[in-house]
């Protein structure tokens, strides 16, 4: 098996019609779990971000304890999001394939995935929201504790702070893009959201956007069989 | 000597309707601005004359009675300033000033009583999100409505003058409130009724500045040619007032900025990026939806599943098309 192609995991579970393991139950808890703080975040935050979205705070017993709960919920972000990190990490470096994918992502759209080089685990696409939403999640979260008043309020500046917020504003903007991406990708293409539900795909799945992790899988399937 | 400019009268004992109230907010936090009032207040200001100010900190302990704050005993750092900094429960603080001034090298001491300015264009309320828990009265105050406050601190964010605190205890901002509540019944603000030299004097915004172009006067006269007035524009004016004897250069006492206003990063952050940004997260959203409801959904077909089973079963086939680059 070459290393970086396949995770803990991933198994060809039958042949005919071929269904694939692509999440095992641990990181598909880990993804939900990571989801739901995410979701969370974005509500209290669009809460405290606009005005018009103020009533939210209701969902969370009101506005002081949506301003305490915010910070904790991105606490439980990081933490869940870096365990799936280190899952991850690996399949998404960037690959010579992934460049051409990019000069090709008009065919993705038009369904001509033929015309692209056979890929991973993930496309390019998905490295792209993979590396963002962790660098996205970095700032979101040192900005955050800049401005977390009652623990840090008085440990940096109010010019920084004023900085961190504004930062923390503009980063969380980027987060609601990249996640309103994910979701709409998971969402159109599909037989993709059954990965982090049941946590199988369909061999005609795999073939059609990873055929070159199915590869590798099936390879693994005819040594073990 | 100039005579004492405004008089205020003991209240009655019987209660008094409250002048100020929803009727008379101009500005609210977080809300669409309020329609315009039926009836205007006069602008108030308090004048703070530092030339005459004595430090005797009546108007810090009139602050702490009225308001029936109870600040911790603190410790003696070496300096008259004390409590070392304003908080929750110290809404008004004398900073003194040791300068010696190098024209000449006579040494000053300059006590400044510290606390909220009342801005015309309050920071604290442009960062408030939440609506309603912090207004500004047709008269200038700038009050904060506790009931709505969430301690989120924007608001220390906001102000210019670093003024606004956040209690530990109940997660709410504090400060001084220019007695909004003595205000509303016809009073003058307690350091102001405390003050034993009238270096505090309230009344009119209009009142006190003619006051305070007596007092200049005075100092010029006595040799002080750069006394003026700080009403800083930067912030459209505020409601409470300086006289300094070193007018040019505010900074001397105990930090007071020389140019206020709200800090760009703050109108950034509560223009450009809240516009700027919900139209980006608007668009993205009606985009993915309109995207998903007209454009054809892309799905793995009957021969993409056929391949994937001659795939499993076939090493030839597995290998043949597989990129040399894996």
């Amino acid at each position: 098996m070459p290393i970086g192609d396949v995770q803990p995991g991933d198994a060809i579970l039958a042949d005919k019609p071929v269904e694939v393991s692509r999440y095992r139950g641990f990181t598909r808890i880990n993804h939900w779990v990571t989801a739901i703080s995410l979701l969370a975040l974005a509500i209290s935050g669009l809460a405290l971000f606009h005005p018009s979205f103020f009533a939210l705070t209701g969902l969370f017993g009101g506005g002081q304890s949506t301003r305490m709960l915010h910070p904790w919920f991105g606490v439980v972000l990081l933490i869940s999001f870096f365990v799936l990190f280190a899952q991850l990490w690996r399949l998404n470096l960037w690959r010579r394939e992934d460049t051409a994918w990019v000069a090709h992502s008009k065919d993705v759209l038009e369904h001509h995935e033929d015309k692209l080089p056979e890929i991973g685990k993930y496309n390019a696409g998905q490295k792209v929201a993979f590396w963002s939403m962790a660098a996205l999640i970095l700032v979101l979260f040192a900005t955050g504790l800049v401005s977390w008043q009652h623990y840090f309020g008085a440990s940096t500046s109010i010019e920084m702070q004023r900085v961190a917020i504004l930062v923390h504003a503009a980063a969380s903007i980027g987060m609601v893009l990249v996640v309103i991406v994910h979701v709409y990708a998971a969402f159109w293409t599909r037989g993709t959201i059954r990965a982090m539900t049941r946590g199988t795909v369909t061999g005609g799945w795999a073939w059609r956007h990873h055929r070159k992790w199915l590869r590798a899988l099936a390879r693994d399937h005819q040594a073990g069989a | 000597m100039t005579t004492p400019i405004a008089t205020f009268p003991n209240p009655p004992v019987q209660p008094a309707p409250s002048r100020l109230g929803e009727a008379v907010i101009v500005k609210r936090s977080a809300s669409a601005p309020p329609p315009p009032p039926a009836q205007k207040l006069e602008e108030v200001a308090k004048l703070v004359d530092v030339s005459k100010c004595i430090g005797c900190k009546a108007c810090q302990s009139a602050c702490v009675e009225w308001n029936d704050l109870q600040p911790a005993v603190g410790v003696n750092v070496g300096a008259y300033t004390n409590p070392p900094d304003l908080g929750a429960d110290m809404f008004t603080l004398m900073r003194f000033t040791e300068w010696v001034n190098p024209k000449t090298n006579d040494f000053e001491w300059l006590i400044r009583k510290d606390g909220c300015m009342h801005c015309s264009d309050p920071g604290c309320l442009k960062a408030c999100p939440a609506p309603g828990a912090i207004v500004q009265y047709s008269n200038g105050v700038v009050d904060f409505i506790h009931e709505n406050c969430i301690g989120c601190g924007y608001c220390v964010k906001g102000c210019p003058f670093n003024i606004p605190r956040i209690s530990q205890r109940d997660n709410k901002a504090y400060k001084c409130t220019l007695c909004s509540d003595r205000l509303a019944v016809g009073q003058e603000p307690a350091c102001a009724k405390a003050c034993p030299t009238q270096a505090i004097v309230f009344g009119s915004k209009e009142a006190m500045k003619t006051h305070a172009d007596t007092r200049i006067a005075d100092l010029k006269s006595r040799g002080y040619a750069d006394a003026g007035l700080y009403d800083p524009q930067g912030v459209g004016g505020t409601h409470v007032m300086y006289v300094l004897h070193h007018a040019d250069q505010p900074q001397i006492y105990a930090n007071l900025p020389q140019d206020p206003k709200i800090s760009t990063v703050v109108d950034l952050w509560k223009g450009l990026t809240k516009y700027a940004g919900l139209a980006a997260m608007g668009l993205a959203a009606a985009g993915a939806v309109l995207h998903g409801l007209f454009a054809k959904a892309d799905r793995a077909s009957d021969e993409d599943e056929q391949n994937a089973v001659r795939l499993v079963e076939d090493p030839k086939f597995r290998e043949e098309g597989a990129n040399a680059d894996r």
